[in-house]
């Protein structure tokens, strides 16, 4: 994971802060986790979030989404659903016009339902 | 002296208090919110093809209001048949008899949503099985069911929601297994199934030949956990983990 | 043509933040759940979404196999102008569907 987000980040300063993900500690089921990733950004032409991107530590795949976004969205919130595929660590990125990067790491405990299909 | 009457009216109030829960209970608050929005209810995309379903099909004979209040009286007796009939059975049979079609296969999507739809209507109404005496000897074999032992981990239904409910088995909380949504979406799935599908993945659980899609077993079960369920609102679409 | 559902505003006042809920049927099928037999299922996933305002793209996202099936993205547009509201979504197996919703902006 720290591979990708190092990718996504490049030499940009990365800081903690400013970015709230929003997600459940303990998870019903892994198949579909309700997530919200809000920014603090004015979102305007002068000062706003340019993309907001997922990652996780331990599904087969680290990136989940990367969203694009500008000055025209308003509010820099999105939300989606995640497969995970165990309990783990996830990290929300947001990269700002003016070229910082902010994170928040959030774990979270997967449980799975008990009587699955065969 | 109102005040001791109050109380005890409270008292007796409090003793006679619904012991019965949905599985909406027992769900953690991020899964709750998936089913009291509609817009954010992945079965919405079900619920509004059922919709268009209906108003293309079904509208020759049924008006959508008069479907309010049907979900709550089914398995339902089919005088043809002689038998008790689920609600997709019911509107399957709607498609051979008047519409002159081929009936719908097992968790056909089209058929799914026509169920959820109709089922919907009927949300936030209790379940309210018919006193129809013909239905009885079914549901005691639908009783029967629930109490008997199955599979290789020689589990009855009873077993596990009725005098474990609330327990936990691998890590998940043990509902007790009304089936108040169905068609439910399942996260499991990722998908819409109906009660049959659940009910062979619960079969497939303890290790016992889940029985056929549209078997007579299945249909004398889902009579008797209606009954069980009796006066439970309706919440379909439900949303379960 | 995939089941697909926009929940947006119909009338906004001009400036408002409105939310755009995004719904459609697919499987995202991860590429990494056994076929039984001992293959993999193939991947088929949506791989991006496109929101354009008028002809203008307002939102985009790429999507992995992570996400859920029947994806839901949610995101925020400012009410500029009355105009039509597109969702574009693609993916594998060339698949491409557009759905639009009409906003009316005072």
């Amino acid at each position: 994971m720290q591979a990708a987000i190092a990718a996504f980040v490049g030499n940009a300063p990365l800081r903690d802060g400013r970015v709230a993900f929003g997600i459940a500690p303990l998870v019903d089921n892994g198949n579909a986790v309700p997530m919200t990733v809000r920014v603090d950004s004015p979102m305007t032409e002068a000062e706003h979030v340019r993309s907001i991107a997922l990652f996780n530590e331990l599904n087969p795949n680290t990136e989940m989404a990367v969203f694009h976004l500008g000055p025209r969205c308003g509010r820099a919130v999105v939300s989606t659903r995640v497969r995970l595929a165990t309990s783990q660590r996830l990290v929300a990125l947001a990269k700002m016009n003016d070229g910082t990067c902010w994170q928040h790491a959030v774990d979270v405990i997967v449980t799975l339902a008990a009587c699955i299909e065969s | 002296m109102k005040t001791p009457v109050f109380a005890f009216a409270l008292l007796v109030a409090a003793a006679h208090a619904d012991p019965r829960r949905s599985g909406f209970d027992d769900m953690s608050a991020s899964t709750q919110a998936l089913q009291r929005d509609d817009t954010l209810n992945p079965a919405l995309l079900w619920l509004k093809d059922g919709e268009q379903r209906f108003t293309s099909l079904c509208v020759r004979c049924h008006q959508p209001q008069a479907m309010r209040g049907v979900a709550t009286r089914y398995p339902a007796f089919d005088s043809r048949l002689k038998r008790p009939v689920t609600l997709g059975e019911r509107i399957n049979l709607c498609r051979t008899r008047y519409l002159e079609s081929k009936a719908w296969g097992a968790e056909n999507e089209e058929w799914l949503g026509l169920e959820t739809f109709v089922a919907n209507a009927s949300r936030g109404l209790p379940l309210a099985p018919p006193a129809d005496q013909r239905l009885a000897p079914f549901r005691e074999q639908g009783r029967q069911l629930f109490v008997q032992r199955l599979g290789q981990l020689d589990f009855s239904c009873a077993q596990c929601h009725d005098q474990n409910a609330g327990g936990r088995l691998a890590g998940s909380l043990i509902p007790q297994a009304h089936p108040t949504g169905y068609p439910i979406y399942r996260l499991e799935w990722q998908g819409l199934g109906s009660l049959q599908r659940r009910l062979r993945n619960c079969m497939a659980g303890v290790r016992a030949e889940p029985f056929a899609y549209g078997s007579a077993e299945f249909v004398a079960l889902e009579l008797y956990l209606m009954q069980r369920a009796a006066g439970m609102a309706i919440e379909t679409p439900a949303v379960r983990p | 043509m995939a089941r697909a559902l926009i929940f947006a505003p119909k009338t906004a006042a001009r400036g408002d933040v409105i939310e755009i809920r995004t719904l459609i049927a697919h499987p995202m099928e991860s590429g990494q759940r056994s076929d039984g037999q001992g293959g993999l299922v193939a991947r088929d996933i949506l791989r991006k979404l496109e929101c354009r305002y008028d002809g203008v793209l307002v939102f985009s996202a790429e999507l992995f196999a992570a996400i859920a099936a029947n994806p839901l993205v949610s995101f925020n547009t400012v009410a500029t102008a009355s105009g039509t509201i597109s969702i574009t979504w693609s993916g594998d197996n060339g698949f491409a569907q557009t759905e639009s919703v009409m906003l009316t902006v005072s």
